[in-house]
């Protein structure tokens, strides 16, 4: 057991699935010389040479799309978009492509690539650099999406995605590569993650708390918060947006009878609204109180700090959301509500 | 095949040589409207050219990629072929000739005009003709119809249907060979139009930086849709944009089989010894419209005049019998011969089974995710 940051779990997780696999390789902008825009890839140029960590141009859909056929011949390349939102130049490359090369030509070639990438806001970055934009993504049917939250599950998954034989959208977040967490064994013994799988974080009874990346912290953090107050929450971290594990999100609804979905992303038509539509499919006779959403404000993100602030997701706008349905399930009294 | 690996050996035939583009005394073409086809390299065969065997080979070839458009056109009116529906009629030549160029062993991308280029890369009509009409003995299995043919046998990665969506592949392709230590080449076939978009040229830069074993192959049909090359290219002479990449290029005639397969089997070597990409740049006019559905209006009356002069079958045809290789009578048992391989592909793809509903979910995911709601739209997902 070893207390690291995301950031050191992801590249201690790359560093040994380079070790563990000679097709596993590196492609991306800044991440060999430079050593990584957020230095994910710090020293790994040194340990294995220009083949296996390769700087390319600033040109997403060109890279993005040599990684894809590089795949279709058996490699595994890890490709970091250096922004998710950078990732929208390579949009025809990964939604037409890596996607549906498996389903198009009838199974016969697959595509076993990683596309790492940050998104968030929070770093004051303006409007183009701190999108969430992974629901164009987890929309994609050929296409994995998965978000970890923790470093245990970065390094996971981390695993999983390189491991697996479909193209996977690694989602980070930048908020999240300083924050620290235990990885339950050395790095190159820590088990795979399943792709497709929520995790019940902190079983509870009174209220379900859903989130993923950046949020699924946020849940935690709330329900702590909560069980001061003597409410029992459910957190569930999401982990995988595509495929999504609408068993795990029924059946906490039906155990905790209301719940909560957050969300680093825009509220219409987003992830959000999958969610409570999939507890309205699958739990709507359990519910008594209509499902919450919580999400970054419906702008483009500005700028200055206050406004930032004032448009991103908190703790304390769950907690509020949190309570307000638990008010409306009568497990809080009216009084306490705030 | 044999007289492609003779010719790989010998030095290049002056007509490909001195098309070079980034020879500094180029073709003198540059700055004017664009040439007529052919204008750079003349037609004809060099001294000591291939024999009998291998050129009735290239013809057949050219002549059951045209029956089997044909044939394709005709099942498309009869709504046997469904979609859209881009045929190969005035690119054999293009086609036959880039083909023979290239190893069993070499990787071919191309376009969503493919149908000749899958037959030519070695994968029975049967089966691309099957795949046309959607069903489960086809190339693809039915998946993916005209535009999306694959075959890992034949090495053929795919027909892509998004213009240029193919060029970045071929470059990843390329990189895996280097990546591996193999000697295959990846030849990356695409449209004029092609050469407008970003991703041709972010690919042929990382190629070009990167060393990459890459044929980048342009079918300069002078359309993109209906579109002419002079309305939407800059540099209509394509194969100059080689230069920007240091990329060693040349223009060909399309409609001339053997000059096709010379510039592309020096294309190829330059590729598979020095592991450096090349672009070719084929003049080949596609006879009829984008599609099969598309009647060519934007044509004038002079244009489809002159398209009749530039069929490479009957130009082939009627050189062959000049030389004494092939008389009428040979020529049209070969006709007949060919005409019924077509007949039973069409039989073959009539009789083959559409692909079963229960399928609907096999290849959405190479690795499933155990216990994933795989749902039909009408199933109800939860039960209580």
């Amino acid at each position: 057991m070893a207390t690291v940051t995301y950031r050191q779990a992801l590249r201690d997780t790359l560093r040994a699935e380079m070790i563990r696999d000679e097709n596993v390789f590196l492609m991306g902008e800044e991440i060999g010389l430079f050593e990584g825009s957020y230095k994910i890839t710090e020293g790994l140029l040194k340990e294995f040479g220009p083949r296996r960590v390769r700087d390319t141009p600033i040109a997403e859909e060109g890279f993005v799309g040599a990684a894809i056929g590089a795949a279709m011949l058996g490699l595994r390349p890890v490709v970091e978009v250096m922004t998710i939102n950078f990732s929208l130049l390579a949009l025809d490359q990964i939604v037409n492509h890596a996607a549906k090369i498996y389903g198009m030509f009838g199974g016969q070639a697959s595509v076993p690539m990683v596309i790492r990438t940050p998104g968030g806001g929070g770093q004051q970055l303006g409007a183009t650099h701190s999108q969430n934009v992974e629901l164009f993504y987890s929309f994609i049917p050929g296409l994995k999406v998965v978000a970890p939250s923790t470093p245990a599950e970065a390094s996971a998954m981390l695993k999983a995605a390189i491991r697996d034989d479909d193209p996977v959208l690694f989602l980070e977040n930048l908020a999240l590569y300083n924050t620290k967490g235990e990885l339950p064994a050395a790095v190159d013994e820590v088990e795979p993650g399943q792709i497709g799988r929520a995790a019940v974080t902190r079983p509870g009874t009174d209220i379900t708390l859903i989130g993923y990346s950046r949020m699924a912290r946020v849940a935690a953090e709330v329900a702590e918060t909560l069980a001061g107050e003597g409410i029992s929450a459910e957190v569930v971290d999401l982990r995988s947006l595509r495929p999504l594990d609408r068993a795990t999100i029924v059946e906490s609804v039906r155990k905790t009878g209301c719940a909560v979905v957050a969300e680093d992303d825009w509220l219409t038509y987003g992830i959000g609204a999958e969610i409570a539509a999939t507890i309205q499919e699958g739990a709507f006779d359990w519910l008594d109180a209509p499902v919450r959403r919580v999400a970054m404000a419906e702008v483009p993100l500005p700028y200055a700090k206050s406004l930032e602030s004032a448009a991103l997701p908190s703790a304390d706008s769950l907690l509020t959301a949190a309570r307000e349905t638990l008010r409306a399930t009568g497990r809080l009294a009216l009084e306490t509500a705030s | 095949m044999a007289e492609t690996t003779r010719s790989a050996g010998t030095a290049a035939p002056a007509r490909t040589r001195r098309t070079r583009g980034t020879k500094p005394s180029g073709p003198e073409t540059g700055g004017e409207a664009a040439p007529a086809p052919g204008a750079d390299v003349p037609a004809g065969t060099a001294p000591g050219g291939p024999d009998a065997e291998t050129l009735i080979g290239y013809y057949r070839q050219m002549l059951l990629i045209r029956r089997f458009e044909e044939r394709a056109a005709r099942a498309y009116t009869e709504a046997k072929i469904g979609g859209y529906c881009h045929l190969n009629l005035g690119e054999e030549a293009t086609v036959v000739g880039l083909m023979a160029a290239l190893r069993p062993t070499d990787y071919l991308f191309t376009n969503y005009r493919e149908h000749g280029y899958a037959i030519a890369k070695g994968i029975h009509p049967d089966r691309v003709m099957a795949e046309l009409y959607g069903r489960s003995t086809g190339v693809s299995k039915g998946w993916g119809g005209s535009m999306h043919m694959f075959d890992t046998e034949a090495r053929l990665l795919g027909g892509y249907g998004i213009v240029g969506g193919q060029v970045p592949l071929a470059a990843g392709a390329a990189l895996a060979v280097n990546y591996k230590g193999g000697d295959d080449v990846v030849m990356c076939q695409m449209g004029d139009g092609t050469t407008a978009i970003g991703a041709f040229h972010e690919s042929l830069n990382i190629a070009g930086l990167w060393d990459l074993p890459a044929v980048f192959v342009v079918i300069n049909n002078g359309l993109g849709m209906g579109t002419t090359v002079e309305h939407s290219s800059a540099e209509p002479e394509l194969y100059k944009r080689g230069a920007a990449y240091r990329m060693e290029s040349a223009r060909v005639d399309g409609t001339d089989v053997l000059a096709v397969r010379d510039a592309a089997v020096l294309a190829v070597e330059k590729a598979r010894a020095e592991s450096r990409p090349y672009l070719l740049e084929t003049m080949s006019p596609r006879l009829k419209g984008h599609s099969v559905v598309d009647p060519a209006r934007y044509r004038s009356k002079e244009e489809r005049e002159a398209l009749k002069a530039a069929d490479p079958l009957a130009r082939m045809a009627l050189d062959l019998a000049d030389r004494g290789i092939l008389s009428h009578d040979d020529r049209d048992a070969l006709d007949a011969e060919v005409t019924a391989e077509v007949d039973a592909a069409a039989a073959f793809a009539d009789r083959s089974p559409a692909p079963d509903v229960s399928t609907l979910f096999d290849y959405t995911y190479a690795t499933p995710v155990p216990g994933e709601l795989r749902r039909m739209p009408a199933d109800p997902v939860f039960s209580s």
